[in-house]
C-alpha cells in the first residue's frame, strides 16, 4: 500500500475535500454535490417503483416536471447525458434507476461516459481494464 | 455461547446476479467467476453457520437522499429482495436474527458506536449477491442474516480505521451472547471499479492483489490506515467499498488462515475479489 506516502487520512474536512479534485475523470459525492442533485437523484429512485416507470415511459417531460430540478437537470437526464447528469449533482448509483429503466446494463450506460463505443469499452473491461497508469492525480501526473 | 468461526469477503456486483438468475453461469464469459466459487460453497456446506452477519453496502434502495445512516444494522424479523428498476430478483427473502441482531446494537451503543437500528428495509444486490455466490440457488437461504450496511456512497464513509473497530467490537458483542450459535462474518463489495465519469472502467490488479495479501497474512494493522483518497486514486471511485471488508478483518482478531483466494477480471465493470479465512490464535 501507498501509506507512506499519503500517510493516515486527515480528520481536518477542508484538507480531505481538497485532495478529490485532484482525480481526472471522476466526481466524487461529496456533500456539495449531494445538495446541488438531490432532487434528481430522489427523482431518479422514484423509477424504483413499477407504476412511476410506467407514467415515466409514458411522458418523460410531464413526469419530470413533476419535480423541482433545474431546467439543465431535467435536459441532461432527458438527454441521458450522464456525465453532466454527474456534474450537476448526479450519483451513478440513483441515475442507475434511469439507465435500467431502458434497459441497460451497468456495462452498457457506464461506457457512455467514457467517449468510447460500447463495443470497445467491453473489449478493454475483458482485456483487464482501464490502468491506473497517468489518471491517478492531475497534480502529480501520476 | 455464540462464536465467529469465520469471515467471507466477496464483490457483490449486480451482474452477478442477473447471470446466476438468467442461467448465463456456465458462458465462457462468466465460468471463470463462477468456478473460484466453487471450492467456497463445499465449504460452507460442511461448516455451515447458523447466522451471517453481512455487512454491505445499500446503492439506493433501501435508503434515499432521505437518510443517510453511516453504520446501519438490521434487527427485523424478514427482508425483501428490493426492485432496483428492473424488478426484484429471483431469490428468497432474507430471513433475520433479531435476537442475535438487537443484541449486537445494544452492545455496540454501549461499546460507544452508535448504530441506526433498521426494523423494516428491502435489501438489494449488495446483499444478495453475496448470498447466492456462497449458496446457488436453494429455496430458502439456509442461514439468518443480520444485515450490517455501511455507508460508501455518500463522502465521508466512515475511515478504513473505524470500520476496523467496528469490528472488533462485533466480535466483542458475538461473544458475549448467551446462546450457542455458530456466526460468520461476511464483507461484501470492491475490489478495483470505477463505474462514473471518463475514467470509468479502471482496474488496478496490482493494487487489489496487494489488498488480498493483507487480508490474508500478519496482522492486517496496514490496511487501518489507508486513507479514502488511496481507494479513490488506485482503485476507483467505487473501490471504496473495501473499507467494509475491514469490519469482517477486523472482528476475526489478531490473526487469520485464508483457506480459500480468487481474483478475476472482470464481472461487468469491476474486479471481483474472494477469500475465505479463519480466525487463528
Amino acid at each position: 500500500m501507498d501509506t507512506d506516502k499519503e500517510n493516515a487520512m486527515s480528520n481536518d474536512i477542508h484538507e480531505y475535500l481538497s485532495q478529490f479534485d485532484d482525480i481526472p475523470g471522476t466526481r466524487v459525492y461529496t456533500a456539495k454535490r449531494a445538495r446541488q442533485g438531490y432532487w434528481m437523484n430522489q427523482f431518479a429512485m422514484s423509477l424504483m417503483k413499477a407504476e412511476n416507470r410506467e407514467r415515466w415511459k409514458a411522458g418523460e417531460r410531464a413526469y419530470i416536471d413533476e419535480w423541482p430540478m433545474s431546467e439543465d437537470q431535467k435536459q441532461a437526464i432527458l438527454d441521458r447525458d450522464y456525465n453532466r447528469c454527474l456534474d450537476l449533482g448526479g450519483n451513478i448509483y440513483f441515475l442507475a434507476k434511469v439507465f435500467s429503466t431502458d434497459g441497460l446494463s451497468f456495462l452498457q450506460a457506464v461506457g457512455t461516459m467514457t467517449g468510447m463505443s460500447t463495443e470497445d469499452y467491453q473489449a478493454m473491461m475483458i482485456a483487464g481494464g482501464r490502468s491506473p497508469e497517468g489518471v491517478r492525480s492531475i497534480k502529480e501526473k501520476r | 455461547m455464540a462464536r465467529i468461526t469465520a469471515g467471507v469477503a466477496t464483490s457483490h456486483v449486480p451482474a452477478i446476479g442477473a447471470a446466476m438468475d438468467l442461467g448465463k453461469t456456465a458462458e465462457p464469459y462468466w465460468q471463470p467467476l463462477f468456478a473460484g466459487y466453487d471450492w467456497s460453497r463445499q465449504w460452507i456446506a460442511q461448516e455451515m453457520p447458523d447466522v451471517v452477519i453481512l455487512v454491505y453496502n445499500d446503492h439506493a434502495s433501501a435508503f434515499d437522499m432521505k437518510i443517510i445512516p453511516t453504520f446501519a444494522i438490521g434487527c427485523g424479523e424478514r427482508y425483501k429482495p428490493a426492485d432496483e428498476g428492473w424488478g426484484p430478483r429471483p431469490v428468497p427473502d432474507v430471513i433475520g436474527e433479531p435476537d442475535l441482531a438487537w443484541h449486537i446494537a445494544q452492545s455496540l451503543i454501549l461499546d460507544e458506536f452508535d448504530m441506526t437500528i433498521i426494523n423494516e428495509m428491502d435489501v438489494d444486490h449488495g446483499l444478495t449477491v453475496p448470498l447466492s455466490l456462497m449458496f446457488g440457488q436453494p429455496g430458502a437461504w439456509p442461514v439468518k442474516v443480520v444485515p450490517l450496511a455501511v455507508n460508501v456512497v455518500t463522502y465521508p464513509p466512515p475511515s478504513g480505521n473505524r470500520c476496523w473497530m467496528l469490528g472488533e467490537a462485533i466480535a466483542r458483542a458475538v461473544e458475549s451472547y448467551g446462546e450457542d450459535l455458530n456466526v460468520q462474518i461476511w464483507g461484501t463489495g470492491g475490489m478495483s471499479h470505477q463505474l462514473q465519469g471518463p475514467r470509468a472502467g479502471l482496474i488496478n490488479a496490482k493494487w487489489d492483489n496487494r489488498f488480498l495479501d493483507l487480508m490474508s497474512e500478519g496482522d492486517g494493522q496496514a490496511l487501518r490506515a489507508i486513507p479514502h483518497i488511496e481507494y479513490l486514486r488506485e482503485t476507483g471511485s467505487e473501490g471504496i467499498e473495501m473499507v467494509m471488508w475491514l469490519i469482517m478483518r477486523g472482528a476475526l482478531g489478531r490473526k487469520v488462515k485464508a483457506l480459500h483466494r480468487h481474483y478475476h477480471v472482470p464481472a461487468s465493470n469491476t474486479a471481483v475479489g474472494h477469500l475465505v479465512l479463519e480466525p487463528t490464535t
